[in-house]
């Protein structure tokens, strides 16, 4: 065969299901799979599933979204880890930052992910000016490794006090450390993290030590049975960025994989989006147990820069913004005894799952609800594994936790239970929108996931959202994102300058320096990109805050790699800094110095445009064949004959006029009364009011 | 709680969220752009909406200072009581104060009071309260332990406009910023709580326009009341009785002696009586508390008892409080109040005790019990002041379902601690060591959470003047349900004579060390639950292979 390869798939392992989606950039064809994850052996599902797309030694690449690393931090079923650190500084992990899990109530305790007897001091201190006052022992830096490989560790963090300042002293007990360890599972914090905080710097490279042996394990093993079904192409892993990274990054830095699967879903909403003409949306999943939102505006999702996995496990990387409430369709609801009606956070989750399931739930949940309403078919569960719902059983749990304490019919109930779960999730729309200073009714929701759909008209009319994309296999999406996604490395560097006294050509030449690094790291991930841009931004504050602004510069690295341009300059970046201020806070502080805190550095290697066209509808699709007999549905206080729809069967431009359902087999969307739905060239479906 | 004509169950439900979302908002607000790390880290902060007549807390923030969740609605209170006599309040008008007595706690915490005006009419107030870093008096930082009237602790503040009708009177500010060793750090923490309410005020208005104010108003009347039914619910899940528990604070800073804490819990069906008047007299030092911040006190104290029970004023219904003007839990000015959060801490640790006579499955072991606020502070060569001042953790007690958790925040708090590199960053300081503190904790079936060892150098060549106001050097956290007591608070400096120890266990101020020299700080673990001789033994085990007990002391009980 000489033609070259051209096929990806895209694969998204979750919990319940593991997604797969396959691309031929040549050819454009395009089909999907669905396959049950085996949850400890997620390697299973992801080579039944690939099997099932076709010939696994004629794709170019794979690129994977994984949340092993989530699951195993979730679980705590990282590594036996050691921690190698500065005299006095052996219990930062476990001290936090002197905070306690929840506001009101004292219980509960905290275990951290190396216990004490893990975590082992050497002489050596560096200073807050990265003067090394004390230069590390690397005998005892070698003797301590030993002793924690005695003790069962299987991979090591070397965390010095300060070494964001100066990585002299880490670097060194670094080498001397790798000389005695007998595998790759070595890292020192400046590495992982370069930046000012002891504690998030020492749980993050924790985290990461936590969780290489665990990642680098399942990926040999994938990497195993790919090889023997005689796989050639490249092997990649999406980041909790959005990226993608080659799986020798991901060996190196698990840690950056904590959120791969949900981030590859946003990015996938956010291109279907932007090829439909959306570039401002709020992406919202509606799982099981959580509702997950992230805000993209200008075509570019929001990163946060560090997110907190459970209490005391803090990791600070680069990520996409993903605010989770929990309020899913295994959401709870309950009244308690003040009379206030609440859904979730308790979850029945898939198992057993909604009352419907008639698998041992008797409390109500979101998806009982939907179910009593007829929103969705009883008659035909997704995802296949049940062949109908117990409507009943759902009625009566409704009516008997939430409906008759409420003194409401029980379908009053029900339409309670979703109103209040739509409130919450309106809630957290708000949280990203309206609380970042952006005017939701620019904003289009694009729902993905199982149940997003269901509630997307609720979500227009109580956040006044513009409109909703559903797109056309929501089901699919986090897989989808895996092809789509760009290639990218961030890096940080904690610089601490005062912009008054700035020498912008010393800042230049470190900038072209990260720059550099970074540029190479995606030069060399081995999938195919159209070019590389590199992008710069300052963390900065006003002279005496401790939190800071993200602050966009307005310059690049040069194409040949020996220039910024436009030349930074101490007016530039003022300008910049108050710009970002003024929209995060009413008043900027004229008068009071600005501070530089680090310099945020990103590579993007811009992946060929993925060609959405071969999703559309195809031309032989027509309202009659999509048509199924219509039922009645509860909307607004009242029963109402609704229109039942084959989504898939629905062809480019068929508009729908609430109340109106469709149905796919991996999602089912809900047009409320007011609201009509049209089908665009894309296949998606555009959800907006009269 | 029961739908009205005006509010149905769902947006009775809808609107408890959106009220609690704008509050947190005004939180994380300020937390951005404070410029002090007690606010902008420790999070010694707080915003909500207030009762238009009676001041009464109708909505808070999730994250706000637990303390301030209580003392708010006295703040807000005493601006309404001075209108009410002005009888010039306009719109636009923002009130700035400090006043310990008319508001509770201390001098630190700035207040600013707006009303929320609707068609010429109030229909509520909002208030931000901050932890400023240092407002004049003898300490940096303003925890003067030697204080014998509030006039030594800082520059005191009555309700004042800082903003008449919308125009921001420079005059109030110069004198603010007139008044303190940090006025850059003090005007930026003003703007930051400016910015707070700015954005309440836009955020109420708009869900008052989405909903009408009387559908609001409905749902903040029954959220107040699902909270009072809901601690009515928890009390009467008590048994009846009366329960008495006593603690005892070190000294008052100034005459070494200890005070008492007494009280006397009555549960009388679903309403609760909480009886102080057996306590000592008002106090020399500055550990007096006002009965506004006493109050305030025990509302933290039950909110941890009883988590569910929702944020607002509801709950204080049926509680009745005793406590008298006799005792130095209800002073007047002008006795000193800087050192507030050691009574406190103590009332809430004497509740936690009652409560678990009534019922040991809800008791909880006292915790560490002070809050250490430390200033080390000097001048740099380029003759500029420095002044760190920080708060310091312990451990949690003992409880039912674990042990105390290792190195926590105190319960009036919600407060992280900042960073070492932070520090080290910020000030001539090196520390050498932040650590657990092996054997601190009280022993049980379910032992108390360690304390902590701060250790810091002074790096500058001018050394370091260090002040100290904490307690529990002589009565150690108490164990609860046969548990034991943890171990005593210890603070120790270099000296050219050897090491020193506070002649007042746990209050000094005017010692000075030079560069090269350390001061020591050895906090407080939890007190333990249940008896010790039934802890598992590969919890002993792991307690002592991780060096949390030292092998003897896991054989037995502590004293």
């Amino acid at each position: 065969m000489s033609r070259p390869k051209s096929a990806l798939v895209g694969v998204d392992v979750g919990g319940t299901f593991t997604d797969l989606a396959f691309f031929d950039e040549a050819t454009g064809q395009f089909r999907t799979a669905k396959v049950p994850s085996n949850r400890g052996d997620e390697a299973t599902g992801f080579i039944t599933g690939l099997t099932r797309l076709g010939a696994i030694d004629a794709l170019a690449a794979i690129i994977h979204g994984t949340t092993v690393g989530t699951n195993a931090l979730l679980e705590r079923k990282g590594a036996k880890i050691g921690i190698i650190t500065t005299p006095g500084f052996r219990d930062t992990l476990e001290m936090r930052r002197r905070d306690r899990p929840h506001t009101w109530g004292l219980w509960g305790d905290f275990t951290p992910i190396a216990t004490r007897e893990m975590r082992l001091e050497v002489p050596e201190r560096t200073l807050a000016d990265g003067t090394v006052r004390t230069p590390v022992d690397v005998e005892a830096v070698k003797a301590a490794a030993l002793d924690l490989l005695a003790e069962g560790a299987e991979a090591l963090a070397i965390v010095f006090v300060n070494a964001y300042a100066n990585p002299s002293n880490e670097q060194a007990a670094y080498l001397a450390a790798r000389s005695v360890w007998p595998n790759a599972h070595v890292a020192h914090s400046a590495q992982i993290l370069p930046e000012i905080r002891e504690f998030e710097r020492t749980s993050t490279t924790a985290i990461n030590a936590y969780l290489q042996p665990v990642v680098g394990s399942y990926l040999s093993k994938l990497e195993d049975e790919l090889a023997a079904r005689r796989f050639a192409g490249t092997f990649h892993i999406v980041q909790s960025n959005g990226g993608v990274m080659s799986t020798a990054a991901a060996r190196q830095f698990p840690v950056r994989t904590a959120l791969s699967g949900p981030a590859a879903g946003v990015i996938a909403a956010t291109e279907i989006a932007r090829v439909a003409g959306f570039s401002d949306v709020v992406t919202a999943d509606l799982g099981g147990t959580s509702f997950d939102v992230s805000l993209v505006a200008g075509g570019k999702p929001a990163l946060a820069a560090q997110t907190t996995i459970d209490f005391g496990l803090v990791v600070r990387t680069p990520m996409i913004e993903i605010t989770t409430i929990g309020a899913g369709g295994g959401s709870i609801a309950h009244v308690d005894a003040g009379g206030l009606l609440g859904v979730g956070p308790e979850s029945a989750g898939s198992r057993p799952g909604p009352v419907a399931y008639g698998q041992g739930n008797s409390r109500p949940t979101l998806t009982d609800a939907n179910i009593v309403l007829g929103r969705i078919n009883a008659e035909k569960p997704i995802g296949g594994g049940l062949s109908r719902l117990d409507v009943e059983a759902a009625r009566h749990a409704i009516d008997l936790h939430v409906a008759t304490p409420l003194g409401l019919s029980p379908e009053a109930g029900a339409e309670a239970i979703v109103r209040v779960a739509n409130a919450r999730m309106a809630g957290a729309i708000r949280l990203v929108s309206i609380e970042r200073g952006f005017d939701p009714a620019r904003f289009s929701a694009v729902p993905f996931g199982g149940g997003g759909a269901l509630h997307v008209g609720a979500l227009l009319k109580d956040v006044g959202l513009k409109s909703a994309l559903v797109p056309r296999y929501p089901g699919i999406t986090s897989a989808l994102g895996c092809i789509i996604a760009d290639t990218r490395y961030d890096t940080v560097t904690t610089i601490n300058l005062a912009l008054d006294d700035l020498d912008a050509s010393s800042l230049d030449v470190r900038m072209m320096k990260t720059g550099r690094a970074a540029y190479a790291v995606v030069a060399e991930s081995g999938l195919t990109v159209t070019g590389i841009d590199v992008a710069y931004e300052l963390d900065m504050h006003y002279q005496g805050q401790t939190h800071t602004v993200c602050v966009a510069l307005p310059v690049t690295l040069a194409a040949n790699g020996t220039s910024i341009t436009p030349a930074l300059t101490a007016a530039i970046i003022r300008e910049a800094f108050e710009s970002a201020y003024s929209r995060a806070f009413s008043r900027l502080l004229p008068g009071i110095p600005v501070r530089i805190v680090n310099v945020r550095t990103t590579a993007t290697g811009r992946r060929p445009a993925f060609a959405l066209k071969a999703l559309a509808p195809p031309k032989s699709a027509s309202m009659d064949a999509a048509r199924r007999p219509s039922r009645r549905v509860w909307f607004d206080g009242g029963w109402r004959e609704a229109t039942i729809w084959s989504r898939l069967e629905l062809p480019v431009g068929a508009l729908i006029e609430g109340p109106a359902i469709l149905e796919q087999p991996d999602a089912t969307t809900v047009i409320d009364p007011g609201l009509r739905g049209t089908v665009d060239a894309f296949g998606n479906l555009v959800v907006e009011r009269h | 709680m029961t739908p009205s004509a005006v509010l149905d169950p769902v947006t009775f439900a809808i609107l408890t969220g959106r009220l609690e979302q704008i509050a947190d908002e005004m939180d994380a607000t300020l937390y951005r752009s404070a410029f002090n790390p007690i606010i902008a880290e420790a999070r010694d902060a707080c915003h909500g909406l207030y009762h238009a007549e009676t001041g009464a807390t109708m909505v808070q923030g999730a994250k706000g200072l637990p303390i301030f969740v209580g003392a708010m609605a006295f703040a807000v209170k005493a601006v309404i009581d001075k209108v009410a006599v002005s009888k010039d309040l306009v719109e636009g008008d923002t009130f700035i104060f400090n006043d310990p007595y008319a508001g509770g706690t201390h001098l630190n915490d700035f207040r600013l009071v707006r009303p929320l005006m609707r068609r010429g009419k109030i229909f509520g107030w909002l208030a931000s309260v901050g932890h400023w870093l240092d407002i004049g008096g003898n300490v940096p930082g303003g925890y003067n332990p030697r204080a014998t009237e509030c006039f030594q602790e800082g520059v005191m503040f009555p309700p004042v406009r800082l903003y008449r009708a919308g125009t921001l009177q420079q005059d109030i500010v110069d004198i603010l910023q007139a008044n303190t060793r940090v006025p850059r750090s003090n005007w930026g923490d003003l703007n930051g709580q400016l910015n707070a309410l700015d954005l309440g005020e836009r955020r109420f208005h708009a869900l008052l326009d989405e909903y009408g104010d009387a559908v609001v108003t409905a749902a903040l009347d029954a959220s107040s009341a699902r909270a009072e039914a809901l601690m009515r619910e928890s009390i009467a899940s008590l048994p009846d009785g009366i329960y008495t528990f006593e603690d005892y604070l070190d000294n008052d800073g100034i005459v070494d002696e200890p005070l008492t804490i007494a009280l006397d819990l009555t549960v009388a069906g679903d309403r609760l009586t909480l009886d102080f008047s057996r306590s000592s007299p008002p106090c020399q030092g500055p550990v007096n508390i006002a009965r506004s911040t006493a109050v305030a006190a025990c509302y933290v104290a039950l909110k941890h008892v009883f988590p569910a029970v929702p944020a607002n004023a509801g709950c204080l219904r049926p509680i009745q409080f005793d406590i008298p003007a006799t005792t130095f839990l209800g002073v007047s000015a002008p006795r000193p109040v800087a050192g507030y959060t050691e009574a406190i801490l103590r009332m809430i640790g004497v509740v936690f005790g009652a409560i678990a006579q009534a019922d040991p499955a809800r008791a909880t072991a006292a915790p560490f019990g002070t809050i250490n606020a430390l200033s080390l502070s000097g001048h740099r060569a380029n003759g500029e002041r420095w002044v760190m001042f920080s708060f310091f953790g312990g451990g949690l007690g003992g409880n039912p379902q674990s042990d105390g958790l290792n190195h926590a925040n105190n319960p009036i708090s919600t407060a992280t601690m900042p960073p070492v590199e932070i520090l080290e960053a910020s000030y001539p300081v090196m520390f050498t060591q932040w650590a657990l503190r092996p054997d601190s904790a009280g022993a049980g079936c379910h032992r108390g959470g360690l304390g902590a060892i701060y250790e810091i150098e002074a790096l500058g060549p001018g050394g370091a003047e260090v002040s100290l106001l904490g307690e529990r050097g002589r009565f150690a956290p108490f164990g609860v349900a046969g548990g034991s007591a943890a171990h005593l608070n210890q603070f120790t400096w270099d000296s050219d004579d050897g090491p020193q120890h506070p002649p007042m266990a746990s209050k000094v101020t005017g010692v000075s060390i030079k560069a090269g020299q350390r001061v020591r700080l050895e906090t407080p673990g939890g007190g333990g639950w249940g008896d010790p001789a039934t802890r598992r033994a590969e919890m002993i085990a792991s307690d002592v292979k991780r060096g949390f007990v030292s092998a003897p002391m896991a054989q037995g009980v502590r004293r």
